[in-house]
């Protein structure tokens, strides 16, 4: 394998392990968390894509920064929207689930 | 060697990610998202583009890392950080490890393009500068960076308006309280000299070699930070005409570059070759101070008055 392959790869799984946080944990804290891990995973793989060929193309490169600084300002948006409904209601998770699923 | 080194290091990010979503407590999972950040910003480097190891380690790791950690220290004062017990949810498990194999899958299936494109290295000496990725982000894909200037221009104005009725007129973020002598006023004087040196450096030497507006910016941010954290500066209200005029000017000269490009015969936001290079670095100063004041003013939050329960 290559380590293009391998990053790329790594950037899979990362996006699989992110989507997992956001779909199955509870803490709309962590959620957040969970969602840079997709976007950050997302990244590694475009970035990775982006090298094949032999030469980095700068043009992937400009799209990914672009992206994450993007990522931060829905970040903090999104921290700040926790926040504010725990301010209101005290709790900043999802409740139980009654029947146990 | 360097594929041992290389898979070591995705093993390294793979077991931090996955303490990140899997280990107990949210202050644990903030703690492993910044090593993460930290040790992406490595593979950054060995997939040598530096300039996208410079925006993680400075936004992904470094900045996000303390937005992470101010909304928990907030959750605390809510009595909102404690997490439902969690159980392991295997239907979502199973999604997720069907996504990774489609885009492995797609990996391997995607026929290996020519690049870069001839377009680009055509197009390189007309741009004005000479890191290739500047003249793509500022230049020939100036769209994209004029509408991040302006998301991040529209997430500020989102947070504020979180603003309680009753704090509108306080000064941002949480009030800060700093023993005089103690370590945190010992960062406050040595680090924002150092700080304010090398986002301005970083930014400067964008045009030619690895850096840029967004890097710079977000390192000035972090001397914006300790300022305000350190007591060193006092956070302004939103209504300073004087900071709300600096979180526009970055967007609105990109703006007046563009139409100019229009109006002297080229495109919407297509800079002429023979002033590019100095338009650039005119649209960079610019945006270096909103990206930095933005990105400040991002982390403090929206603000919040004494005593809040």
């Amino acid at each position: 394998m290559t380590a293009l392959s391998l990053f790329a790869v790594t950037g899979a799984v990362l996006i699989g392990i992110g989507f997992y946080g956001l779909i199955a944990t509870r803490h709309f804290l962590r959620r957040v968390v969970a969602f840079n891990l997709i976007g950050s995973g997302l990244f590694l793989f475009f970035g990775a894509t982006g090298a094949r060929g032999g030469v980095t193309d700068p043009v992937p490169q400009a799209l990914i920064i672009t992206g994450i600084v993007v990522a931060f300002s829905a970040s903090a948006l999104g921290v700040g929207l926790v926040v504010a409904r725990a301010r209101l209601s005290g709790r900043a998770a999802l409740p139980e689930e009654e029947d146990g699923a | 060697m360097t594929l041992a080194f290389n898979a070591a290091l995705c093993a390294l990010i793979l077991a931090a990610a996955l303490a990140t979503i899997l280990g107990r407590g949210i202050f644990r999972s903030i703690m492993f998202f910044i090593v993460y950040g930290l040790l992406m910003a490595v593979a950054w480097v060995r997939l040598d583009v530096v300039d996208v190891a410079l925006a993680e380690a400075a936004i992904g790791a470094g900045l996000t890392g303390v937005l992470f950690l101010a909304a928990f220290g907030r959750l605390v004062r809510e009595g909102a950080e404690a997490e439902p017990p969690r159980r392991i949810n295997p239907p979502a498990a199973v999604a997720c490890v069907g996504l990774t194999a489609a885009l492995t899958w797609a990996w391997f299936s995607l026929p290996i393009p020519e690049r870069p494109g001839p377009q680009l290295a055509e197009a390189l000496p007309r741009a004005g500068v000479e890191n290739p990725v500047t003249a793509v982000l500022l230049n020939f894909r100036a769209w994209d960076t004029l509408l991040e200037s302006i998301v991040l221009l529209a997430a500020l104005i989102g947070l504020w308006m979180l603003t309680r009725e009753d704090d509108w007129r306080n000064r941002l973020g949480l009030p800060q309280h700093v023993r005089p002598g103690g370590v945190m006023s010992g960062f406050g004087r040595v680090l924002p000299p150092v700080g304010l040196l090398v986002g301005v450096y970083l930014a400067y030497v964008g045009a030619d070699r690895p850096g840029g507006a967004f890097q710079g910016g977000t390192v000035l941010a972090a001397v914006g930070l300790v300022a305000a954290m350190t007591g060193l500066v006092r956070p302004p209200r939103i209504s300073a005409p004087g900071w709300r005029a600096v979180l526009v000017a970055g967007p609105l000269v990109f703006l007046v570059a563009g139409l100019a490009g229009a109006l002297l015969g080229t495109n919407f936001l297509t800079l002429p070759a023979p002033v590019a290079g100095g338009a650039i670095f005119v649209i960079e100063v610019a945006l270096l101070l909103s990206v930095a004041v933005t990105l400040t003013f991002l982390v403090l939050g929206p603000p919040e008055g004494e005593n809040r329960r």
